[in-house]
């Protein structure tokens, strides 16, 4: 009998493969990252330059890896009738969901470490809290892929690629990441500060650029973040379908 | 005491308020195709994705293999091709069949099996942009991977040429001789006649017949054929005699009961030329399968 973590091991290399070969996958992951650190790194449109350029990527990283990418790979595995085929096999729904957020979390790790060592090519230099950067970015991953399997396992495959690929680009340019909340009109940005991609960027923001980031400052976002992450994984528990 | 390795008890299978499955029960022993056929919408995939653990039942019980389907060691030693799906399209069926047999203790080799079936395990194509027919080969390679005990296959000769169709079922019948248990559901009801031991007539979620394929379309005792509609039944039945009895089962599909003889045909071509019928299609010995499921289809209407 192959043990359920081989069978987990053998799901997760799986999934890397297929994820590392597709070039829209590669697109999202790594080159829209890389070209939006050239882009916001050596130009004024943000505020502080590449320091506040950084966490505004490493969400956008975030955002493309955990939600997109996968809700999309998720979307057309269910239509082509694979993960059904999988079901029948001695993968559990365990290991093929512990494949799939461990496959997630190496390549979010790899496009964030691209787009930090990127950011320090370009003058960037960590000072700010990093465990609880760490934990906020574990945070919004559990969020986006919340919501990305949620869309996968409820949405028909085209309706996911339309949908996750709107979601991706409404909310970099009116979700709080390109622009601020603070740098849009007063109503329309205490509103947008509730969404998830504004939450995540503010709380990567204090912890990234404060050693010592206050409770205060960062309680708002975190709840925020929490919030639609539980939302997330109540809908997607309650709405995924595996075929 | 035969090797018993499903037991279908009592299977009740709903969606809402629709009955899929209604109360049915048969068990697969080792070294035996069983075919499940009937209409559409009779409860056969439904009943396969119980039996795999692909659906959870409404009430009743499944053991495969004494255990549930869902169980991971019970799934390890079955093998599925399923009609629908079953392919990582953006994969090659060689690096996709490479992953699978990494789910079993005990797996066939890939290249070996994928070249027995006529795919060549080289093939830089991926499966979505391989041919109807080498999809469904390489759906059956996926299957046969765990060198299984137990082998469910929905409408495997589907796209298959009349050379391909005829190889795998050699293929099957030698599974079958090796022990292996085969749970067949289909429409080709040919395949059925040449090779289940056992067959399974569900219409509207129910079993209406069972046995052999000997057993079910009957010994000499039915003699078939074709004409216009509307023949005179009465004067064919005395021009047969009183121990015959003629029955137009659909417009232009006749049966006649008694015993078949070569007397028998004569007889009824003699009819039939005396009055000026052209009858075609005769035949004796039993029903085929088409018309056992035919026949049970109309009378559940």
């Amino acid at each position: 009998m192959i043990t359920s973590g081989a069978r987990t091991k053998a799901h997760t290399g799986w999934e890397l493969r297929l994820l590392l070969r597709n070039g829209e996958q590669l697109l999202l992951v790594f080159i829209i990252p890389i070209v939006l650190v050239l882009a916001l790194g050596l130009t004024t449109f943000v505020p502080g330059g590449i320091d506040g350029a950084i966490p505004k990527v490493l969400s956008i990283s975030l955002l493309a890896t955990c939600f997109t990418s996968l809700a999309i790979a998720t979307g057309f595995e269910r239509r082509s009738g694979a993960l059904r085929f999988l079901a029948t096999t001695s993968l559990t729904r365990t290991n093929l969901l512990a494949g799939k957020a461990i496959a997630t979390a190496i390549v979010t790790l790899l496009s964030m470490l691209v787009v930090l060592l990127l950011g320090a090519l370009l003058g960037w230099r960590p000072g700010g809290a990093w465990p609880l950067s760490i934990l906020i970015a574990l945070l919004g991953a559990f969020t986006f892929a919340a919501w990305g399997l949620f869309l996968a396992g409820a949405l028909r495959a085209e309706a996911v690629l339309a949908v996750a690929n709107g979601a991706f680009l409404t909310l970099i340019l009116f979700g709080g990441i390109i622009i601020s909340p603070d740098q849009m009109p007063d109503v329309l940005g205490s509103i947008i500060q509730f969404t998830l991609s504004a939450a995540l960027v503010s709380a990567l923001t204090i912890s990234l650029t404060d050693p010592a980031p206050g409770t205060a400052n960062l309680l708002m976002p975190v709840i925020v973040l929490t919030v639609w992450g539980a939302i997330g994984a109540l809908l997607a528990r309650r709405y995924f379908r595996w075929e | 005491m035969a090797n018993t390795v499903l037991q279908v008890e009592n299977l009740v299978i709903r969606y809402g308020p629709t009955s899929a499955v209604d109360g049915i029960s048969f068990s697969v022993t080792a070294g035996q195709v069983t075919a499940l056929v009937g209409p559409n919408g009779a409860g056969k995939t439904s009943t396969v994705e119980v039996c795999t653990g692909l659906r959870a039942a409404t009430s009743g019980s499944v053991a495969l293999f004494g255990r549930p389907p869902a169980d991971a060691a019970s799934r390890s030693r079955i093998g599925v091709m399923l009609q629908m799906g079953g392919l990582y399209p953006t994969a090659k069926p060689l690096e996709w069949l490479t992953y699978l047999a990494k789910l079993y203790p005990d797996p066939a080799d890939p290249i070996t099996l994928l070249t027995a079936l006529g795919i060549d395990p080289a093939t830089k194509t991926t499966t979505r942009r391989l041919s109807g027919g080498e999809q469904q080969r390489v759906k059956l390679a996926a299957a046969l991977l765990p060198n299984p005990e137990l082998l469910f296959l929905d409408e495997p000769t589907a796209g298959l040429d009349p050379a391909a169709r005829r190889d795998l079922l050699a293929a099957l019948g030698a599974l079958r001789d090796l022990g292996t248990a085969i749970v067949l559901t289909t429409h080709q009801l040919g395949d059925v006649e040449e090779i289940a031991d056992f067959v399974l007539v569900m219409v509207a979620g129910k079993i209406v017949a069972s046995g052999t394929v000997a057993a079910l379309t009957g010994a000499a005792d039915i003699t078939s054929f074709r004409a216009t509609s509307g023949l005179d039944l009465n004067g064919l039945t005395s021009a047969l005699g009183d121990q015959f009895q003629v029955i137009e089962m659909k417009p232009g599909q006749y049966e006649v009961r008694g015993q078949a003889s070569p007397q028998l045909l004569a007889d009824i071509t003699k009819w039939c030329a005396a009055t000026g019928i052209q009858a075609t299609e005769i035949r004796s010995g039993g029903r085929t399968l088409e018309d056992i499921v035919i026949a049970a289809t109309e009378g559940n209407k």
